[in-house]
């Protein structure tokens, strides 16, 4: 292929330019193919010239299976728009294949008239036979009919454009994802120079391999310029987004974010306190960096012991904070009802995975809330925050401390593995626009009494007395105590006593946190009730549905204990409340029991989002009935 | 500038907590020599912080007036280094018992040490599960009978000081109850080193596991069973004082009369600072009543200490970057204007 002068061709190259304004892509190959790469950098680039972005990467939970297997294939999706968005698409408009299994696991993705790339040269025998081909479907004339096809030597074109640098034919056969990524960069007008720069900074101690990806990335690109099998490229319009400045951003990242701006604002230190665990362990990597802050990072031997470092930290006055995904929240169980009953401020993040037990690690769901509400022994409430998308995750992880100091107490937060790994366009915050975060260590004692450390205030909130105080010597832990005292005390009353107060602590959660907002109507024919990872799909759903002239509402809850105060009335002024989750119904369980309100269920555990139209599929049949 | 500090006593730690140990339990002795020597740190009250797990040793921390956490069953190192990292002013104790620290909790027993992170680790050993009524530990001897084991247990003890040796601990002791002197000066040395301290006491539950160490603290009986270490000091024993230990061509230890040819010369020589913990692990496990059993300090040495290096790098990077701004923070990386 000739990778030549591009200003030379470009006077005889006559290609047509058309606009639309949403577009979604995938990239799917071998886990080792550098899919998840180059998808980040598509995303970078698209984000920073102005689209709104929304990403889904998809990968298997084994570093390195076996190379061309169907469970070996990984994937990146996003979309990106110049409008707002809030999915990464239900099906692509192009998806790149680099191997057969990535096409067949990939294909009933594609749009019917999408563009279909694949690296023709990985359609072997040895790698059809590993997808469970028969025969080479791209010979199959009729089977890819209803997709544009392009079959591109990739692997010999990647080896031609990296010619003369001397690598080895291992080393330049993976430099193929750029050639990818540039072609698709031609194919939707993008700018390549970004990612230039950033493979020439990523491997500045190996000048030739960032010249053969710069490269391979070009030869892509050129090829999508000259080949005449590409007739048309595509442009997307920056997005209409607030103005301001912005980043792009994953929701682990927003949460570590999130996490350091609140002890700033808060004027405290941060502990974070951890166990490696998919997809939890960004939150640590993120945090690890950031010692400047005064962030305390501590990999603990086991995820109990990260939990009870937490509680340790937080008695020694520490905005302490751990994550983890379920199997870890399940360990941490006993260590947060210690948290519970020394009423300490905390918090613990889940990253919800599919479960139970290790099940699916990189997958999403949304199946840990009864756990987070229930998962511990005795009565033991904690308030539960949830956020809506990656970029949501800043705010409320600053909520979760925010609650947690104001109310001593540990504090739930819920991710899950699509928001955590997703990014999207965060508009950076004026710091004079953040909330505050009012912390008071008490430090006057009268010398002539003890320090009482379970005196309440009127929100029946203890004081927080921090170790090393002169004068305020006390002892706390896991056994009941005497309000007021804190000495321990098993007595009938003190139980019954101490076990209504925490509780009655908790629900006053929701004088302090706002009312529920609603989209759509405030009454109707239906309400679409959601949390978590869910609300880009069903978001766009409703909206569709109120566009095309339909009576429906949609209320995204981010406060899951205690729901804010005006729910209850909320559910009363629909004929209908439908509620989708990725889990088999536990946020509807909960809304049945505390408001007697009969929702629909739609449900889905497969380690996957919601598709749009699964959501409206499911408004149109209720509204139907 | 000097600040003066209080006096203080062993009263000045005592809490208003009624004591609910067992009589003549073995822990009040440890909780007496613990109130005794805090007051000679030179420390103010407000900075001891006493972290315990369960079990009848973890009552502890409610009966000193200082800053105490009563955690939950053998979470109390991991407790106590959350603790110890966000405050590495404070000095923390952590009490545990042997099935506490062994059984539930060995694992964090285990990294605490490994870290070197400055804790004082206190171990009650007293080879039996007392709160809850009688169940063999994880150091009860072989056929120990108890409720759990009526025919006697089938699986091998731990040796508390071989699980902190082989965990490289920097500073692993054994002291008895009521051997009121040596525990002071054991539980001392602790206090005064930087590091993790590791600390068996040999602690008699009366109820439920009596004279378990009898052979230890009875007075006709000790001074043939115990070894008293002494750094620099050959291994020499006996109410007589004429019999040692010497280590055989096998390398291994054996009981030597003084004397007729053999003089203290050639005994073993006690080196808390050994660059190797082979010996320290040699002597961890000489058993009575093969052979008499080692109190004091088997190891002493320096390593770098975990809260001191987390919190030195938190100091270096704040020198290197300056204090953590949050305006460049948001702004790192690539970012992009919206009109």
């Amino acid at each position: 292929m000739p990778s030549t002068d591009v200003a030379a061709s470009e006077s005889t190259n006559r290609k047509r330019h058309e606009s639309i304004d949403t577009v979604a892509i995938r990239f799917c190959g071998d886990s080792g193919d550098g899919m998840q790469l180059a998808g980040t950098q598509f995303t970078n680039v698209s984000a920073a010239f102005g689209n709104d972005v929304s990403t889904l990467p998809d990968f298997p939970a084994e570093i390195r299976a076996p190379a061309g297997s169907l469970s070996g294939v990984s994937g990146f999706q996003l979309s990106f728009s110049s409008r707002d968005i809030y999915t990464p698409g239900d099906r692509v408009d192009t998806l790149v294949a680099m191997n057969p299994a990535a096409l067949r696991t990939n294909l009933p993705d594609l749009k019917r008239g999408g563009t279909l790339i694949v690296n023709d040269d990985a359609f072997n025998k040895s790698d059809l036979a590993k997808a469970g081909y028969d025969a080479n479907p791209l010979d199959d004339a009729e089977s890819l009919a209803a997709y544009d096809l392009h079959r591109v030597p990739m692997t010999r074109l990647t080896r031609d454009s990296v010619d003369g640098l001397g690598l080895s034919q291992r080393e330049a056969d993976r430099c193929k994802n750029f050639f990818a990524l540039g072609l698709v960069y031609w194919l939707y007008d993008r700018d390549s120079k970004p990612t230039e720069d950033w493979v020439a900074s990523k491997f500045s101690k190996n000048p030739s391999i960032a010249e053969a990806n710069i490269r391979a990335l070009k030869g892509g690109s050129n090829y999508g310029f000259s080949t005449e099998a590409f007739a048309v490229h595509y442009r997307v319009a920056p997005a209409k987004l607030p103005p301001g400045q912005y980043r792009k951003i994953t929701g682990n990242e927003a949460i570590a974010l999130g996490l350091v701006t609140a002890a700033k604002l808060a004027g405290q230190r941060l502990f974070y306190a951890g166990y490696p665990i998919t997809p939890a362990s960004d939150v640590l990597h993120e945090l690890a960096r950031l010692k400047h802050f005064g962030v305390r990072t501590f990999q603990a031997e086991d995820e109990i012991a990260a939990m009870s470092a937490a509680v340790g930290a937080a008695f020694a006055g520490e905005l302490a904070v751990t994550a983890s995904s379920g199997p870890g929240i399940c360990l941490k169980g006993e260590a947060m009802g210690l948290g519970v009953i020394t009423e300490l401020p905390m918090i613990i993040v889940d990253v919800q995975r599919g479960g139970p037990s290790t099940g699916l690690p990189t997958k999403t769901e949304q199946s840990d809330l009864l756990l987070a509400m229930f998962g511990r022994n005795g009565e033991s409430p904690v308030p539960i925050v949830a956020a809506a998308t990656p970029a949501d995750c800043f705010n409320m992880s600053q909520e979760a401390l925010r609650i947690a100091v104001e109310f001593m107490t540990p504090v739930i937060f819920l991710s899950d593995g699509y928001v955590a790994n997703g990014a999207e366009p965060w508009r950076i915050p004026d710091l004079d626009d953040l909330k505050p975060i009012k912390v008071k260590h008490p430090t006057d004692c009268d010398g002539d009494s003890d320090f009482l450390p379970y005196e309440r205030n009127e929100r029946l909130v203890r004081p927080w007395a921090v170790i090393g105080t002169p004068g305020m010597e006390h002892r706390i832990g896991g056994l009941e105590k005497a309000d007021v005292t804190g000495h321990v005390d098993y007595s009938p009353a003190n139980h019954q006593h101490m076990t209504d107060t925490r509780a009655a602590k908790v629900a006053g959660v929701a004088d302090f946190i706002p009312e529920q907002d609603v989209e759509g109507p405030e009454s109707g024919g239906l309400l679409v009730l959601s949390w978590g990872g869910t609300f880009g799909a069903v978001r766009t759903a409703v909206l569709s549905a109120i566009a095309d002239g339909h009576t429906v509402a949609h209320a995204h809850l981010r406060y899951l204990n205690p729901f804010p105060r005006n729910l209850g009335d909320m559910l009363t002024r629909y004929e209908q409340v439908l509620i989708p989750e990725l889990n088999n119904g536990q946020l509807r369980l909960l809304v049945r029991s505390q408001y007697l309100c009969d929702c629909v269920g739609l449900n889905k555990v497969q380690g996957k989002p919601f598709l749009v139209s699964e959501i409206a599929d499911k408004i149109n049949e209720l509204l139907e009935d | 500038m000097s600040v003066e500090l209080p006096v203080l006593t062993a009263k000045d730690f005592a809490s208003d907590q009624e004591l609910r140990w067992c009589p003549r339990c073995g822990d009040y002795s440890i909780l007496a020599q613990m109130k005794k020597v805090l007051p000679t740190l030179g420390i103010p009250r407000e900075k001891f912080v006493f972290v315990s797990g369960i079990g009848c040793s973890s009552r502890f921390p409610y009966y000193m007036n200082t800053y105490g956490f009563h955690g939950i069953h053998g979470r109390a190192p991991a407790i106590a280094s959350g603790v110890k990292i966000s405050r590495p002013d404070l000095q923390v104790w952590v009490i545990t018992g042997d099935g506490d620290s062994l059984s539930i909790g060995g694992n964090h027993l285990m990294h605490a040490i490994r870290r070197n992170i400055d804790l004082k680790i206190v171990l009650f050993n007293n080879q039996i599960y007392g709160l809850t009524k009688g169940q063999y530990s994880p150091t009860s001897p072989l056929g120990t009978r108890t409720k759990s084991t009526p025919f006697g247990s089938i699986d091998n003890p731990l040796f508390p000081l071989c699980v902190a040796i082989g965990s490289e601990a920097s500073f692993a002791a054994r002291a008895v109850d009521v051997d009121i002197k040596h525990l002071t000066m054991v539980l001392e040395r602790a206090a005064h080193h930087s590091g993790t301290a590791f600390v068996e006491v040999y602690q008699d539950c009366n109820v439920f596991n009596s004279g378990a160490f009898s052979y230890a603290s009875k007075k006709d009986h000790k001074d043939d069973n115990l070894i008293y270490l002494e750094h620099g000091k050959p291994l020499v024993f006996g109410k007589n004082r004429d019999k040692g230990i010497r280590v055989n061509e096998m390398s291994r230890p054996e009981i030597v009369e003084l004397g007729s040819g053999i003089s203290e010369d050639d005994l073993l020589f006690h080196d808390e600072r050994a660059a190797e913990p082979s010996l320290a692990f040699l002597l961890a496990r000489m058993r009575y009543p093969e052979f008499p059993e080692p109190v004091g300090v088997f190891r002493d040495v320096e390593r770098p200490v975990y809260d001191q290096a987390l919190n030195a790098q938190i100091e270096d990077s704040i020198e290197k970057n300056g204090e953590g701004d949050l305006e460049t923070l948001f702004h790192s990386g690539e970012t992009w204007t919206v009109e």
